[in-house]
């Protein structure tokens, strides 16, 4: 067990280590950053002097054990437009994409799960196959429209929730948090149901289709035979077994919700690090993309480990497999 | 004469198709006794596991029970609501299903899925219910069962999880245990043991079993009597040793007739020509008709319905020819 665990987090830094030459070389590519950060009327010698402040008369090699070195210590550099640490700026913006994030996935997942343990169920009810019309819609639908449309009806028509912000937050250390203000609740309704309207829909797909499977299987038919009540074959056998390939998508997912929350906070105009990305896009912030890029890669490489070790947890046949194996 | 702990009158089962409804049960009778072991064999699709399943309430739709009546020790449960009938599976009716790997829930520790049966059936504590649990699994042939009840099914070899879905048929003392090819996936060593405990349980318990099995050595060395199926009827029925010596019906005589014996004298073996009808097309008349040797016309034109025949009782219009000895 310590073994596999061990083995799987040597592979990751592996991981990280690829998208760290990614991340650098996007510095050396995508045209001077001199240029980026000074005016038309700087002189020769004060380009050189920056140049030579940032290090990047170096040799490549160099530089990239510097970065490399600086980004194990989380030290991403200066941003070329906010001229401030992108650590701090990330760090800023942090909770608020987190803070999203994990109320969209929540949400998904709550409302995914019950949504397809009902319409697996009760396959021919006519809420049943609400839900299938429905999932179809939300896997369909880009999120950017969902947005706009949820922002035309509950902001500009009914003027229930406010269209963009975060609403008022708390101070907590250097955490943010809009969930304890009524403002901030309201600010989160609508991206999170944004985005976690795909996830939440492929959730609820993955369980109906798992469930029926499951309802199929011997072992399902035996617990029946022994007279169990149907509600502990269906929520005590049936939906444990459903959710092992659900605790895969989910836990993977959460990190595309991370990265996708882009879109969702352009539209919303949220706060965040995705908004904050989109920004550097626009402004050739390469400090600001590169670190974005290996927080990203960060999150999806700790999931993937994180679920690898769960799912042990939850499924008994891999624990011994896993510690038979190493 | 005491009543009999399951008696089946007249079963009809009836699965909906496309196609119109398929009848694969069509007028079965039997009665097993207390204590009493009653094989059923037949070949694949003659309505074996299809009797079982209705016995115990387990047949899914399009299915459904369409006549005919089952009584469990003289209450009538063809007809009972689901909730009922829940309540009789595994506490009056226990079932072991042909695959035990993949009969128990392979998350659950096995012990977990005994002390949840027994405790939905039986008016126990957690700790009472696993107490019985390490005694049902001393009780199927477990060694240390005060260990292995925390192990996980994948953790037990074939044989030792079929006994570990036989303590869950037992474990809440029923009077009829269904063993639907309980051997069928078994290494042919592990299935002697099988067969033995659950002889021996119904001996020491007095339950009554019935045995749906395609193999007729199982029958042999387990039943008190059998019961041959075609096409959804019983062809005969009767003591085993009986019906094994001296087979009445052509079916069961050819069936009997296909069993190697270990004399191994080079006789090659009896077939019966042809295979068993789809249930689409069930012949008119007696349905074996096509393959017996011996039809006349009246086979083709007229359903045989059982006769008695001293302890046997045969579905056949060749033993119709002396009316005194049917007069039972």
């Amino acid at each position: 067990m310590l073994a596999f665990t061990l083995r799987r987090a040597i592979q990751a830094i592996g991981v990280m280590i690829a998208v760290g030459i990614i991340a650098f070389s996007m510095f050396r590519f995508a045209g001077d950053p001199v240029n980026q950060m000074v005016g038309m009327d700087t002189s020769g010698a004060e380009r050189a002097a920056i140049r030579k402040s940032l290090g990047l008369d170096d040799p490549v090699v160099v530089q990239f054990g510097r970065y490399i070195g600086n980004a194990a210590q989380f030290k991403f550099g200066v941003s070329y437009q906010f001229r401030l640490p992108v650590t701090n700026l990330l760090v800023e913006r942090m909770p608020a994409t987190l803070e999203l994030a994990i109320c969209a996935t929540i949400f998904a997942m709550v409302s995914g799960i019950l949504m397809g343990v009902y319409s697996a169920l009760r396959r021919d009810s006519w809420l049943a196959h609400l839900f299938q019309a429905v999932s179809l819609i939300g896997i369909s639908l880009p999120t950017f429209l969902i947005g706009v449309l949820m922002i035309y009806l509950f902001s500009v028509t009914l003027g229930w929730l406010p269209s963009f912000g975060r609403g008022d937050v708390v101070h907590i250390g250097w955490w943010t948090t809009g969930l304890l203000t009524v403002s901030g609740l309201k600010a989160l309704i609508m991206p999170a149901i944004t985005l976690g309207l795909f996830q939440m829909t492929l959730i609820m797909r993955l369980v109906r289709a798992e469930m029926l499977e499951v309802m199929r299987t011997d072992y399902i038919r035996f617990a029946r035979a022994r007279g169990l009540t149907t509600r502990a074959i269906h929520f005590g056998h049936a939906l444990r077994n459903t959710l092992v390939p659900v605790i895969t998508v989910a836990g993977l997912q959460f990190g595309s919700v991370i990265a996708f929350a882009i879109i969702t906070e352009t539209v919303f105009q949220w706060p965040g690090m995705g908004l904050l990305f989109v920004q550097a896009v626009q402004n050739v912030d390469i400090p600001i993309m590169a670190a974005y890029l290996m927080m990203v890669s960060l999150i999806f490489v700790t999931i993937n480990l994180v679920v690898d070790i769960l799912y042990t947890i939850v499924d008994p046949r891999l624990r011994s497999t896993v510690s038979r194996a190493h | 004469m005491t009543e009999p702990v399951l008696s089946v009158r007249n079963l009809q089962v009836e699965f909906a198709s496309r196609r119109g409804t398929l009848r694969a049960i069509n007028g079965v009778s039997f009665d097993i006794a207390k204590g009493e072991v009653l094989g059923v064999v037949g070949e694949s699709g003659a309505g074996k596991s299809v009797t079982g399943l209705s016995v115990i309430g387990l047949i899914d739709p399009p299915g459904r029970i369409a006549g005919g009546e089952i009584h469990l020790a003289g209450l009538r449960i063809d007809n009972l609501p689901p909730e009922e009938m829940r309540r009789i599976r595994g506490k009056r009716i226990g079932m072991i299903f042909q695959d035990p790997l993949t009969s128990l829930n392979p998350l659950y520790k096995v012990g977990d899925q005994i002390v949840e049966t027994i405790r939905t059936h039986l008016n126990l504590s957690e700790q009472a219910a696993r107490r019985r649990a390490i005694d049902l699994l001393a009780e199927v042939g477990i060694p240390a069962p005060e260990k292995r009840i925390d192990g996980y099914p994948h953790e037990f070899s074939g044989g030792m999880r079929q006994r570990v879905v036989i303590a869950l048929a037992i474990c809440a003392e029923p009077e009829l245990i269904i063993a639907d090819e309980p051997t069928t996936a078994l290494d042919v060593s592990v299935q002697a043991q099988i067969i033995s405990l659950i002889k021996r349980l119904g001996r020491d318990h007095g339950t009554a079993v019935m045995l749906v099995t395609h193999d007729m050595g199982v029958i042999a060395e387990t039943s008190d009597r059998v019961a041959v199926m075609y096409a959804g009827r019983v062809a005969e029925i009767g003591p085993v040793q009986d019906v094994v010596r001296n087979p009445l019906h052509p079916y069961a005589k050819g069936l009997m007739g296909a069993i190697p014996t270990l004399a191994g004298d080079d006789k090659r073996l009896v077939q019966i020509p042809g295979s068993m009808p789809r249930l689409s097309a069930i012949p008119r008349g007696c349905s074996f008709n096509p393959r017996c040797a011996f039809a006349f016309d009246r086979c083709r034109a007229e359903r045989p319905e059982p006769l008695a025949r001293g302890t046997q009782s045969v579905a056949c219009h060749l033993y119709d020819t002396a009316p005194a000895e049917t007069a039972a």
